[in-house]
């Protein structure tokens, strides 16, 4: 078998990588075929809602992106309710009627969901004072002890470097 | 001021060692105190006995329903008390048999024991989907108006027949009839 010259065997490497790590990303689709609905625009629908729906067996990931069985049959039961003629909103309802707010990965701005918004946003301002309190203090006494005449014993003091420099 | 830390520190340890305790894979069921799913399901195929469905619910008094099949381990392990349960006769104890073939579950209950008051075969999942069942075993205890009233995620197993189940049947025997 005759070999190629190195700087040919190179470029025909970087080649083939280049095309491996654009391949590679592609994840594997948890959606499978022959749960697709035949209209794209109503499948992007049901894709979209998907997204937006957690799994309940493995809590961190969407419908969409999941191989769990109830993940499944989640994602069938959307595409039925948008074949029945539901809109994205009455889709979501009636899979939040049964599982709670908990399926959405966005939580809705509630009562019982306030702290969760509101709290980042508290600490942060609560942090910013602390933080503007803190330099205010300093600054008041850096100010204040640089105003301050020098007391006599600072004078005595003062007086016996500077000489002490002229030595 | 100095003690601010010491607070600080004191705050969180007992926020974090609170949710230390709480198991993230339980959630809140959105179907208490709302009225048990419509449905009307078969008996196992090959079973002899009812189907279930939510007139059985309707019927006045408190019932336990419990969500299981042959596939899940947990529920081999909860199911001796399950039996329990049902061989107490204070209230009808319905099988809600979840994503199961028909010939794994009947041998299940073949050789585990089948004290059901009736059993509802869920091929599909949809009634389960309707119950808002993620994860078998769960049991629910419906009143006599057919309102769902607790759910049990995981298994019934050890004392929690006693401590949990039989108390809170009995508080709800004795609050709405």
């Amino acid at each position: 078998m005759t070999r190629l010259p190195i700087p040919v065997r190179a470029v025909l490497l970087a080649a083939l990588l280049t095309l491996g790590s654009v391949a590679a990303p592609a994840p594997a689709l948890a959606v499978n075929p022959d749960e697709m609905l035949p209209d794209p625009a109503l499948e992007a629908r049901a894709r979209d809602i998907s997204k937006h729906l957690r799994c309940l067996v493995c809590q961190n990931q969407s419908i969409d992106d999941s191989d769990a069985g109830l993940a499944k049959d989640l994602r069938v039961l959307v595409r039925e309710r948008i074949k029945a003629g539901d809109s994205n909103d009455e889709v979501i309802a009636f899979i939040v009627d049964r599982y709670g707010d908990y399926v959405l990965l966005n939580p809705p701005v509630k009562k019982s969901t306030i702290v969760l918004w509101a709290g980042p946003g508290i600490v942060a301002v609560l942090g910013l004072l602390a933080l503007f309190l803190f330099f205010r203090k300093r600054r008041g006494m850096t100010i204040a002890s640089a105003q301050a005449p020098l007391s006599a014993e600072e004078r005595a003091r003062l007086a016996k470097i500077l000489d002490g420099d002229q030595k | 001021m100095y003690l601010l830390p010491l607070v600080l520190f004191a705050v969180l340890a007992v926020y974090f060692a609170v949710g230390l305790t709480k198991d993230p894979k339980i959630i809140p069921s959105a179907l208490i105190d709302k009225p048990a799913p419509t449905f009307d399901l078969p008996t196992i195929p090959g079973r002899k006995g009812d189907g279930f469905s939510t007139a059985d619910l309707k019927k006045g008094q408190v019932s336990v329903v419990n969500v299981f099949a042959s596939w899940c381990v947990p529920c081999r392990a909860e199911h001796p008390y399950i039996n329990k349960l049902a061989e107490m006769g204070i209230v009808p104890v319905y099988g809600l048999n979840y994503k199961d073939t028909p010939d794994a579950a009947l041998n299940w209950l073949r050789n585990l024991g089948d004290n059901y008051t009736a059993v509802g075969a869920d091929i599909s999942g949809r009634v389960g989907i309707d119950w808002g069942v993620y994860g078998v075993p769960e049991t629910f205890i419906v009143d006599g108006k057919g309102r769902i009233r607790y759910k049990q995620t995981g298994p019934i197993v050890g004392d929690m027949l006693e401590t949990k189940i039989l108390p809170l049947i009995r508080a709800i025997q004795g609050g709405s009839q």
